[in-house]
């Protein structure tokens, strides 16, 4: 905790954005999240690349360390994949491996200390020429909800993408309309699929963004106590939270291979 | 706390990005390896099989050829006894004949000499009885002269 602050202000510092514009609004329409973008981005790249190393170097003989750790992951992703999906898995199985592994490293930023990365970006901030203590920065994506609704948002298209190409567009609308109490009460079907539809995107980024977004939270909080008495509940916390991490990563996936597959899916529960 | 619509666009494209990098350069290689694998474990599992059906076969195959072998050395044996005892039979036989040659040219040998020697007897006795007679007579007999009367006493001895 910084000197000369109340609780209330190191907690509201934590929670602000490096933005690229002042913007107060709980929805911004022009004030990019740039660090946000910086981290997701950065982590994403170390995912690719370690994956891409261990794909050039990927040999059908003996693997080796690398190349062990991601056949693993492939092999886990494809498989979870493959349990609820039943067409050509070349753009879900990549899909879903993607969103695993970067929903993971996001997630594992939180298990950073609270005060590591903000502290050395003050010092920056300050040596820019800047004053420090106006110097934001956030460095969970996924406790941004920009970040997660871009995920849940892309998954959105991509359910419709799948519809189409599993049904038809015909079938979609039919399915839309007619189901599930038949044509005679199209409003009340129109109702429940759009709630239905709308619940999918949503409960997808709000569910990653607020366990992260709690877990930062208790983390900053934990950082207001004492040394001497962060020791135990932060040790506490960052172990439960190893769980979360692993854990919100993996829903995040089998979310979207699970309403991805559903959309696919031709009718057959009449 | 605060949603930014424009990050949430340029995080869905760089998800794009990032979604299309690993369909195109991660996972295809990744996955094309492990069926290689698979493929080749699977390879060698069947050439496992294959040769110890090989091999089975093969000693099975060794052990007729050794039952055909005993059985062809044992009627080997069986010939070479029958000529063994065939031979000896020959040469039997052939000792016997030799035998029985010799001692027929041998008791005419036998024979002949005993008719040499009862010839010279004869003669002798001949020759004994004329000189007794000579001597009897005390006169000389012309050995010449009476030849024939001698010759014929001699043969009638």
């Amino acid at each position: 905790m910084a000197e000369g602050h109340s609780p209330a202000e190191y907690v509201t510092h934590h929670l602000k954005h490096w933005a690229s514009s002042e913007d107060a609004g709980f929805i911004t329409m022009d004030a990019w999240h740039i660090d946000t973008l910086i981290f997701s981005t950065v982590l994403g790249l170390i995912f690719l690349t370690l994956f891409r190393i261990a794909a050039v170097r990927a040999t059908s003989g003996v693997p080796g360390k690398l190349q062990n750790f991601v056949e693993i992951m492939v092999d886990f992703v494809d498989n979870s994949v493959k349990d609820s999906f039943d067409g050509a898995r070349t753009f879900i199985g990549p899909l879903a491996l993607t969103i695993f592994c970067w929903v993971f490293l996001w997630n594992c930023m939180d298990l950073l200390p609270v005060d590591l990365i903000p502290q050395i970006w003050a010092q920056i901030y300050g040596a820019m020429g800047h004053d420090p203590a106006h110097a934001y920065i956030r460095v969970v994506p996924s406790a941004d909800m920009s970040a997660t609704f871009a995920l849940s948002l892309s998954v959105f298209i991509l359910i419709f993408v799948y519809s189409f190409k599993g049904k038809g567009v015909g079938g979609f609308a039919r399915e839309f309309l007619f189901h599930p109490f038949g044509p005679k009460l199209l409003p009340f079907n129109i109702i429940l699929n759009t709630v239905e539809y709308l619940a999918k995107p949503l409960s997808l980024a709000l569910r990653l963004f607020g366990n992260l977004y709690a877990g930062e939270l208790i983390f900053i909080l934990i950082a207001l106590l004492p040394w001497w008495a962060q020791i135990i509940p932060g040790l506490g916390w960052a172990i439960f939270h190893i769980l979360v991490v692993t854990l919100q990563a993996f829903i995040m996936m089998t979310l979207t291979i699970v309403y991805l597959s559903m959309a696919h899916a031709h009718e057959e529960h009449h | 706390m605060q949603a930014s619509i424009p990050s949430i666009v340029g995080q869905m494209i760089v998800f794009a990005i990032f979604v299309w990098f690993t369909m195109k350069f991660v996972w295809p290689p990744i996955t094309k390896a492990m069926e290689e694998r698979r493929a080749k474990i699977a390879d060698g599992l069947a050439a496992a099989e294959k040769g110890a059906q090989a091999l089975k076969a093969a000693s099975s195959k060794a052990d007729d050829e050794l039952k055909v072998a005993r059985t062809q050395a044992q009627d080997i044996l069986s010939t070479a006894n029958k000529q063994a005892t065939q031979l000896i039979e020959q040469a039997k036989a052939a000792a016997s004949a030799e035998a029985d040659r010799i001692k027929a040219s041998a008791a005419a040998d036998v024979e002949r000499q005993v008719s040499q020697a009862k010839d010279a007897l004869r003669k002798q006795v001949g020759e004994l009885a004329v000189l007794g007679a000579a001597k009897i007579l005390k006169r000389e007999i012309d050995a010449k002269a009476h030849a024939e009367v001698l010759g014929d006493l001699a043969a009638r001895v």
